[in-house]
């Protein structure tokens, strides 16, 4: 039987990963948002969950994150959206996207126990690097989820086989040294990097950080299995609302699709 | 130096203190970390590094800083209850900068030069370690970016200033709290960025390891020289160190090489703010839960939810949400003892010690002083205790003329 996540690589397209903050603005915004994303061509959900101190994201998702806790919005209410999310949608991936503290609060167990059952596919934990993993991903594999692991420009060809190859579901390249909504994407091609990873695992490699326009989007989707739009996504839905974060991930979705 | 053999192996080389410390950062930062934690234990053993690190505690920093009996502080202990132990402060107030904090910036930067990296990131809260930080950096030609809450920009003004007057660059940070947790926040998306060519000095005995053990080694050189002019002094062990806590680099400098010594207590003091019972406070040993920040597993203020809580108190040095993970562990273990003492203790033992001692003590250290006064009640006149003065109350005038109704700013500038 093969999961959610290897269905979506099995489609031999590129795959269109879309990042929101759960709870932002509102819980029930933001699973209107959720549940319209599959319409909107999204392949993969990147759910985030709020916390006080996000060390590796810029003022866009920081600024989603504290909308999101002043509307009350926990790591269990997050949690929840995607629990109502898999009544009406079986087949699109969900990732969980955030820091340790709050997981680590939870119980890693307990944490595993409520996510499988509310349908969450895997996680994405930024600070929890090869080195500190372990217990949360037994935990996670115990359930049958997928740990995720990130490797970056910074990760050297003797340290890259070491953290490919303990990821599962896929592995997500961090194609710059910043923040999330950092500079942006420089335009160059990243087809040797995705290759550097590939050489090293046999997972679907996912480009991430920086991407913000469509034809950013195609130009990276023709090199890499798949790509994470995050910023741009959080901003259009924070300044003009709804409709047109959708309209804008339908145009990422496309150009994503049909880049090769 | 003579060192202790047995406490050397500490942390584990994953940086576990017990269950505490480790390397919880972004993958981005971890080959920077592991890099750092090899050039480190090089220079640790290079007789060269060492000589340099030497000459410069001499002759810049101004060490050995003396070890001095506050005779009527300890008078007025004995005041109440009619005799109380002799009380010692360990003066590393007088060192360049006004604070202990210069120690562990100039091991860090010899090491960043030694490592060829040019640009110097620090966060700041009382402004000391980025005055320190600032001062190193321009001794040694580098370039030099101090992160620091927009909250605490206002209350510490005066450090604001000589920073800048260094060559350093000091940028406000408006996010969260705006005060020292935000500040490191700040500081860690830096490095994330400018990952090649920076050096993040980190302040205090917490973040990801090699931190807390490096600092804590820059540090240990407080405990040493009080060891040794304590048994001058006196001929015998004390029975009791004292010392504040924000991130807890001044008390494990001092406790460091009396940890073995198990007849000598080691007591650290968190800021009680408005009282531990109010919520408004930053004694996360006393009020806090272990959980994971800034690169560390140690004891945290936060919610029931996993998010940080905000951290109170009129000392900006001390209002962090955490504390660096040794400390954490010798708490579990019941080696040290960890008390408070509030916002309001703070500022009348400030206004005792300038009165009785001519010493001005920062707000930081003005937090171990009541506690000190209690222990000294307790141990009686047999006993003897160290207290570390670990910086100078210069920085601290304008925030102790307003909490006095004082208005010392008019006709300097209006
Ligand atoms: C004089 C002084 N003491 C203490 C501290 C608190 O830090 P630590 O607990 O690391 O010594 C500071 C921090 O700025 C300080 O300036």
């Amino acid at each position: 039987m093969s999961t959610r996540i290897e269905q979506i690589f099995a489609k031999g397209r590129p795959a269109f990963v879309a990042y929101i903050m759960g709870g932002d603005p509102d819980l029930a915004t933001a699973q209107d948002v959720m549940n319209a994303l599959p319409g909107a061509g999204v392949d993969i959900i990147e759910l985030g969950f709020p916390f006080t101190d996000p060390m590796a994201d810029g003022p866009v998702i920081e600024d989603a994150g504290i909308r999101a806790r002043k509307a009350g919005t926990t790591l269990a209410s997050v949690i929840g959206m995607a629990r109502t999310f898999r009544e009406t949608d079986q087949s699109t991936p969900i990732i969980l996207m955030g820091y340790a503290n709050p997981v680590y609060h939870m119980g890693y167990e307990a944490f595993s126990e409520l996510a499988s059952k509310a349908g969450v596919d895997g996680a994405i934990i930024v600070d929890l690097p090869p080195e500190e993993d372990g217990p949360l991903r037994e935990a996670m594999d115990s359930k049958g989820m997928s740990l995720i692991r990130l490797a970056t420009p910074t990760t050297d060809a003797k340290r890259l086989p070491k953290v490919v190859s303990g990821s599962s579901g896929f592995v997500y390249y961090v194609s710059m040294n910043g923040v999330t909504g950092g500079a942006l994407a420089s335009g160059g091609s990243v087809r040797e990097q995705v290759a550097r990873v590939k050489h090293a695992s046999k997972l679907p490699v996912v480009v991430g950080f920086g991407v913000r326009t469509p034809e950013r989007a195609a130009e990276i989707a023709r090199d890499a299995d798949g790509v994470v739009v995050g910023t741009a996504i959080v901003q259009a839905l924070h300044q003009d609302g709804k409709d047109a974060a959708l309209a804008l991930v339908r145009s990422l979705s496309d150009a994503t699709h049909t880049a090769k | 130096m003579d060192k202790p053999t047995t406490n050397e192996t500490w942390p584990d080389e994953r940086g576990r203190f017990g269950d505490y410390g480790g390397r919880f950062v972004a993958e981005t930062l971890m080959p920077p970390i592991l890099e750092l934690e090899a050039a480190y234990a090089e220079a640790k053993v290079d007789p060269a590094f060492q000589a340099e690190l030497d000459y410069f505690m001499t002759h810049y920093v101004g060490r050995p800083s003396p070890l001095y009996f506050a005779e009527r502080l300890t008078e007025h202990a004995a005041k109440e209850t009619g005799s109380a132990a002799k009380i010692y402060f360990k003066r590393d107030e007088l060192n360049h900068t006004g604070a202990h904090k210069i120690n562990n910036c100039m091991g860090q930067l010899l090491l960043a030069k030694r490592m060829g990296k040019k640009r110097i990131i620090a966060e700041t809260g009382a402004g000391q370690h980025g005055v320190a930080t600032a001062t190193v950096a321009a001794r040694l030609g580098m370039e030099c970016i101090v992160y620091m809450g927009a909250t605490d920009i206002v209350r510490q003004k005066p450090n604001v200033f000589r920073m800048r007057l260094l060559g350093a660059e000091v940028r406000a940070v408006h996010s969260g709290t705006a005060t020292l947790k935000d500040a490191m926040n700040e500081a860690l998306r830096d490095w994330v960025t400018n990952v090649a060519e920076t050096f993040y000095c980190i302040g205090t005995v917490a973040g990801p390891h090699p931190y807390p053990v490096m600092v804590r080694d820059f540090q240990a050189v407080i405990g040493h020289e009080a060891k040794a002019q304590i048994m001058e002094a006196e001929g015998r062990l004390p029975d009791a160190l004292v010392a504040c806590i924000g991130g807890g680099s001044n008390a494990m400098g001092l406790f460091h090489a009396f940890v073995p010594d198990t007849n000598v207590r080691l007591i650290g003091v968190e800021a009680a703010g408005r009282g531990v019972k109010s919520g408004l406070h930053a004694a996360s040993l006393t009020g806090g839960t272990p959980g994971i920040l800034h690169g560390n597993r140690t004891y945290l203020l936060q919610d029931e939810n996993g998010q940080i809580a905000d951290a109170h108190s009129i000392s900006a040095g001390l209002d962090y949400p955490g504390i660096g993970p040794e400390h954490a562990w010798l708490h579990d273990k019941g080696r040290a003892e960890y008390v408070s003492a509030t916002d309001d203790e703070a500022l009348e033992h400030f206004q005792l010690c300038a009165k009785l001692e001519g010493i001005l003590p920062a707000l930081e250290p003005s937090h171990a002083i009541p506690r000190t006064l209690d222990i000294a009640k307790e141990l009686g006149s047999d006993g003897l205790i160290i207290m570390n003065m670990c910086g100078r109350g210069d920085k601290d005038v304008f925030t102790i003329a307003d909490a006095l109704g004082e208005d010392i700013a008019a006709g300097t500038d209006g």
